[in-house]
This record gives C-alpha cells, structure tokens and sequence, in this order.
C-alpha cells in the first residue's frame, strides 16, 4: 500500500507531446480515476507511473520513494491490461501462479495463495482450465486475480473493462469498487467511460491533450466543473451552453441574455465582454411559467423516470431533464426557470470556469462503501 | 482470441468443392507417381529395374537396400564353392549373384553427415532467426528497415552465382569438406528466410504478454523465454521445417564442396553404381531412406505446420 505522488511527469514521442506537465497525488488506499477521451494520454501515463515507458521529464514517488528510473519489476505494482494479457500456453491458476513464482514462493504457498485468490473472485471453479475457452467476464477476474495475487504496493487498470459487454460491465464496476474497499490498495484506473469513473472513483483526474484539466472528487467534478471541456466531457446529456453578454465587475450576481436577465451565482472576478458563457446541466433546468426564460420545445426522448428535452432558447438549443410525467407538444411555448446556486460561468476564449460563489459548496469524500 | 479459426465469408459449393477437389487428386498424383516408382524401384531386383516394358507388378526383393550398404565383389565360382554355407539372408542374397560381401558401403556415413549439417543448420538458422526476429520486433533497432531489406536481399540471387568465390574461400580457410563449413553455409543461406518469417510471428504477439511478465518481476530473458516462446512455437516449428527441406535437399553446393569426409547423402546416392552402369534398386533403397526423416519430422509438427504456413494469418 502506498501513495502515488508524479510531478511535472512530461512524455515525448519524438515531436508529439503525450503528457504535458502532469501533477498529482494518489493518497495511500485510493481509487483514482484518470478519465479523458481517446488519445489524451492517459495509457502512457499510466505506463509512466508503471514503469513500462521512461518519462521524458518530472519525476514518480511511489510510497515516498523516487521510483522514476526503476525498472517495471523493481517498482512492486501490478498491471492489469486492457487486453488482459493472460498467457494462453497456462491454465488458470498457472497464470494466477506466474508473479508468485518469480519471487521464488514455495510451491505450496502459491497454491494456497492463488486459491484464497480464485475465491475472493469467485473463480475457484474454473482455475484448471486453459484461458483460451474463458468468457469475457471470467478472463477479466483472472486478470485481476494475477494482479491481486501477488498483493502490490499499488494497481494499474487500463481500461480492464473496455471489452466487456454493457451488461456485464456495470456488473464488473460493482465488483471492482467492492474489491477495492476490502483489499483497500491505492488504485489508478483509465477508462474514457464517465459512469464507470463516476462509479467508482475516490478522485478523478479528466484529461485531454496530455493535460490534466481538472483533479478532484466525482461530484465536484459534476458539480463544479473547472473547464468548458470537463462540462462538457462529464454528464450525459451534458452541459449546456448559452452565450451571455459580458463585461461584468466581480461582485455581479445576473447577467444578461437577449431578452432576460438571468440570476447567477455571485462573480468574484471580472467577466470578459465577449466570451462569456453560461453554462447549466440539463437538471438544472425547472419547468416555470414564472420563469425568466421562455423556450420551444423542440422534441422529447423519453427515458423512463426523466425525459431529455430539447428546447430552442434564443438560437441556442438547451436539453433539459424534466420528469416523465410532464406532456409537452413539440412547438410549445414553455417557460423555465434556472437553479441559480448551481450555474457555472466560463470565459470561453480559455475555456476556463470563472470564480463564482458556485465554488463554496463542500463536498464530503466518498465514505468507504462507495456508490 | 477466439478459438475459431478463420472461414471464408461465403462457404463454397458442392460443384465448386468437387472441381477443387479433384484437382488435389490430380496434383497429388502428378506429384506421387514418381515418388511411388522410385518406392518401387527400390523393391525391384537390378534386371527388374530395367525391364522394358517397365514392370509394375514384380516379386519384392530387398536386394536394392542390400547393395545400397555393402560393397560387393564377384568371385570364381571355384571360390564360391569353398566358402562355407552363408550365416545371414543377405549373404545368401549376395551370393545368388555370385558375388560377396566386400564390406559395407559408404550410404551409412554419408546418411549421418546429411542428418548432422542438416538438422545443425536448421537448428543455428532457427536459434539465430529467433533472436534476431525478437530484436528486430521489440527494440529500436538503428536502421532497422535498412537491416532487414539487407538481410533478405541476400535470397534475391540464386546461391549458387556465388560458388565459385565460396569454394576459393572456403578452400583457403580450410572448410572445404568440413562439417562446421556446410552447417555454416546453409544456415547463411537460410538465416533470412528465418528471421523474416519469425519476424512476422513475433509482430503478432501483443506485447503486453513480456510487459505484464516484466511488471511482475521477470527479467526481459525470463519473459522471453517463459511468455513469448512457448507463443512462437508455431512460427518456429514452420520455420523449422523450411530450413530443414533446403538443407536436406541442397544438392548444388554438397556436389561443388564436399567430397569425402563431410559428403552428405544428396551427391553420393546417383554415385552408386552396380555392375554394369547404375544401382538403380540401391539408388531407389537410398532416396526412400533419405525421404524418411523429412517425413517424419514434417509429420510430428504437423499441428504446428497447419496453422503456421498462413504465416500467423489466423494465429488466433
Ligand atoms: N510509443 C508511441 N510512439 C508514438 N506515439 C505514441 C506512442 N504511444 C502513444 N503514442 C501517442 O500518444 C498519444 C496518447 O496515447 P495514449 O495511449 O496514452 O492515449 P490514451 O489516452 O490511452 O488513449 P486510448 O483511450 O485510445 O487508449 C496518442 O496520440 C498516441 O498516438
Ligand atoms: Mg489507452
């Protein structure tokens, strides 16, 4: 068990830049999540930390110690691949067997360690077959159990559940988290699936182009997102976007749209004059006859408890999450009222969130049973 | 990695299946008929093998594989009549010829000296291909690409436009009829085929299989032999066998180089000669004989060849 600690971690690949400055720490025991679409450098960080591929620059701790140039085997992490990479010419528990061996483990102490294994992950039943007949799932808890098995200091997953069916893959989510709360190892995931990261995570790092845009807890993350990008990468539908006119002094608590004035959270800097957006997430929209806005609505998706509406609010199309129950026509005149507390401002020529009382909520970190 | 293997989209129909087929059974064959004569002929007695019309049908005799490892000599029939009675079926055999057993021929050495350079060569072509693929695969090599084209445009001439620099050479050296020479020759000539067809075998392993072994602690020697060779034994094993049928064959570069201590059987079976022109029965014992190992071991690694010879096409 150990903390993770990378600083300015940079990575070059000839010209092209895959991780930019990276900083960030990974308290002892926690589920960190790095999240970001494909190619933004989360595998090569990953493999950095890992010990797989030699940073370019900055420097790895790994439980206080520098690790930056140790090799992979001298660094006591263990992989799982998004692949899995389970040797095919060994049976289960040979592969489940494979790290213990190398450290030179009596015969009978690895059998009883991979079996305590094979049980933890519900595979006892299967560790005498070959890994080539193994369902996806099953190959998945082998993966993991080869990784368990040895009980590192820390874990990498690199998308470990990138090839599972949906289905299967909430299934698989729960497991991990359970997993990960009984043997409370410090964990770092990579996935580009934000449930899966919302899901599980203790911290979640998004990144995109080899930069780390934002780092915090799941719901600050929603709640609070730091860039434009984060808004928009994090929810499903995600967040919003209306252009506001700008120019406002720190302290400005509305700001205005073509025809309304919209209440804000509380600026506490200045607000540029052309870029400015407001950014709200689709449940942050209320159905009000009262409200300042006025919106068309456009078309529904139902989906079961809530429904996505589209509304055309000036030349701006808003989804909107509303109850199931509400009817509304397509070309209907609604109006809508905002979660003030809740709405974010962003400077979009930097993509960056504006300081606001938005920012005063606290969250509370995950208590140990996650969910 | 499924267990399937791969299937053309469209399964053939029974006509096209037909057609296909029977031209197998023709190529086949075309290409067994004279491997059976000589099966045959090796069965035959000399005056048989030469019948005209060819016989087909004929009593078996082993005289053709009793000729091929001894030498005889035809003595008076004074001498005959004072030898004691023949111990054995072959000096009888012998002795209906009147002639007897001189001592044994050379086919037993010069079958060794085949087995020796052949199976030495195929096993440096294989050991060094392999190491070399695995460079080639994993590593930045510098120059790589310049390498491996060079490598293989050393196939791009017949081997034989150099034999004559080879023969002064390996003359001045003092490898002319010497074991180590051929070995080290036909594993010249087959390192290339080698290291590119492995090359291909070794691409196709994810690396990740040697980076999961390295994380838990294995050495990069440890992974490779413990993770990526036991994955490569297809690719080896067909490999093994292309080498194998090249140096078991080679008949040019034998004739040119050895002679004597170091001949292997290629040069030396058309050499055998009876009584009045060519052994053909003894010629016929020896090309079935020096069929049998290829054979066998094209035989044992069969399950490898199958798979192997789409040259890691449908690996999985
Ligand atoms: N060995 C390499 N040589 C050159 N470029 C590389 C190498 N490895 C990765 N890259 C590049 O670096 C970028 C980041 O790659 P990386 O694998 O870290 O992305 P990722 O976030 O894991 O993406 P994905 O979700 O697709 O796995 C990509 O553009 C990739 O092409
Ligand atoms: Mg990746």
């Amino acid at each position: 068990m150990a903390e993770i600690r990378v600083e300015a971690l940079k990575k070059n690949f000839g010209e092209f830049t895959a991780v930019k400055d990276s900083n960030f720490t990974v308290a002892d025991g926690e589920f960190f999540v790095m999240l970001g679409p494909s190619g933004c450098g989360k595998t090569t960080t990953l493999r950095m930390i890992a010990g797989l591929e030699l940073p370019t620059s900055g420097r790895i701790f790994l439980g206080g110690e520098d690790v930056t140039f140790n090799r992979a085997s001298h660094r006591d992490i263990a992989f799982v691949f998004q692949l899995f990479a389970l040797y095919p010419h060994m049976n289960v528990r040979k592969n489940m067997g494979f790290p213990l061996v190398c450290q030179g483990m009596p015969r009978a102490e690895i059998r009883q360690r991979v079996e305590e294994t094979a049980r933890l992950l519900r595979i006892d039943h299967i560790l005498d077959k070959p890994v080539s007949g193994l369902a996806g799932g099953d190959r998945q808890r082998v993966a993991l159990g080869r990784a368990i098995v040895r009980r590192p200091m820390a874990f990498m997953m690199d998308e470990p559940l990138g090839t599972l069916d949906s289905e299967f893959r909430d299934l698989m989510v729960r497991e991990l988290r359970e997993l990960h709360n009984s043997i409370g190892a410090t964990t770092v995931y990579v996935t580009h699936d934000q449930l899966e990261a919302m899901a599980m995570a203790d911290k979640i790092a998004v990144m995109n182009h080899g930069v780390i845009e934002q780092f915090g807890h799941p719901q600050e993350i929603y709640d609070r997102p730091a860039t434009m990008f984060v808004a928009d990468f994090i929810g499903s539908p995600p967040m919003n976007f209306l252009t506001v006119a700008g120019g406002l002094a720190p302290g400005a608590r509305d700001v205005g749209l073509k025809e309304a004035r919209i209440e804000v959270p509380e600026l506490r800097e200045a607000a540029p004059a052309e870029t400015l957006m407001l950014g709200l997430r689709p449940e942050h929209i209320r159905l009000d006859d009262a409200g300042p806005l006025r919106g068309e609505v456009f078309g529904t998706e139902y989906l079961g408890t809530t429904q996505i509406v589209t509304l055309n609010v000036d030349d701006t199309q808003l989804k909107a999450r509303l109850a199931a129950d509400v009817r509304l026509r397509e070309g209907e005149t609604v109006g809508l009222s905002l979660d003030t507390a809740r709405l974010s401002l962003f400077d979009a020529a930097s993509g960056r969130a504006l300081a606001s009382a938005r920012d005063d909520a606290v969250h509370a970190p995950r208590t140990g049973t996650g969910g | 990695m499924s267990t399937t293997t791969a299937h053309s989209v469209v399964a053939p129909g029974r006509r096209t299946r037909f057609v296909a087929g029977l031209l197998v059974v023709i190529y086949a064959l075309v290409t067994m008929v004279p491997l059976a004569w000589i099966f045959l002929t090796g069965f035959k007695t000399p005056p048989d093998s030469i019948s005209y019309p060819p016989k087909v049908v004929f009593e078996p005799s082993l005289e053709g594989y009793v000729n091929l490892f001894t030498t005889r000599s035809r003595q008076t029939p004074e001498y005959m009549e004072s030898l004691p009675p023949p111990q054995t079926w072959y000096e009888e055999l012998v002795r209906s010829r009147h002639m007897v057993i001189a001592g044994p021929s050379k086919f037993g050495e010069r079958f060794l000296n085949s087995v020796i350079i052949g199976f030495g060569s195929t096993f440096l072509s294989v050991f060094l291909g392999t190491l070399a693929a695995y460079a080639f695969s994993r590593f930045k090599v510098p120059l790589a690409d310049d390498l491996l084209f060079f490598i293989l445009s050393t196939r791009m001439m017949p081997p034989i436009a150099v034999a004559i620099p080879i023969f002064l050479m390996y003359r001045t050296v003092g490898l002319s009829d010497t074991h180590l020479g051929m070995i080290i020759l036909y594993t010249a000539v087959n390192v290339s085929l080698s290291v590119w067809l492995l090359k291909g075998f070794v691409d196709e392993i994810p690396r990740e299989y040697e980076e999961a072994a390295l994380i838990d602690g294995y050495t990069r020697l440890q992974a490779f032999v413990k993770v990526v060779l036991p994955q490569m034994a297809t690719g080896i094993a067909a490999t093994a066998i292309f080498c194998l049928i090249f140096a078991w064959n080679e008949y040019a570069f034998a004739l040119l180089l050895t002679s004597g201590t170091a001949q292997t059987a290629p040069p030396f079976i058309p050499t055998i000669i009876g009584e009045g022109g060519l052994d053909w029965p003894a010629i016929g014992a020896g090309v079935t004989l020096f069929l049998l190992p290829v054979l066998v071991f094209t035989i044992l690694l069969r399950k490898h060849l199958l798979r192997g010879i789409t040259f890691g096409a449908v690996r999985k």
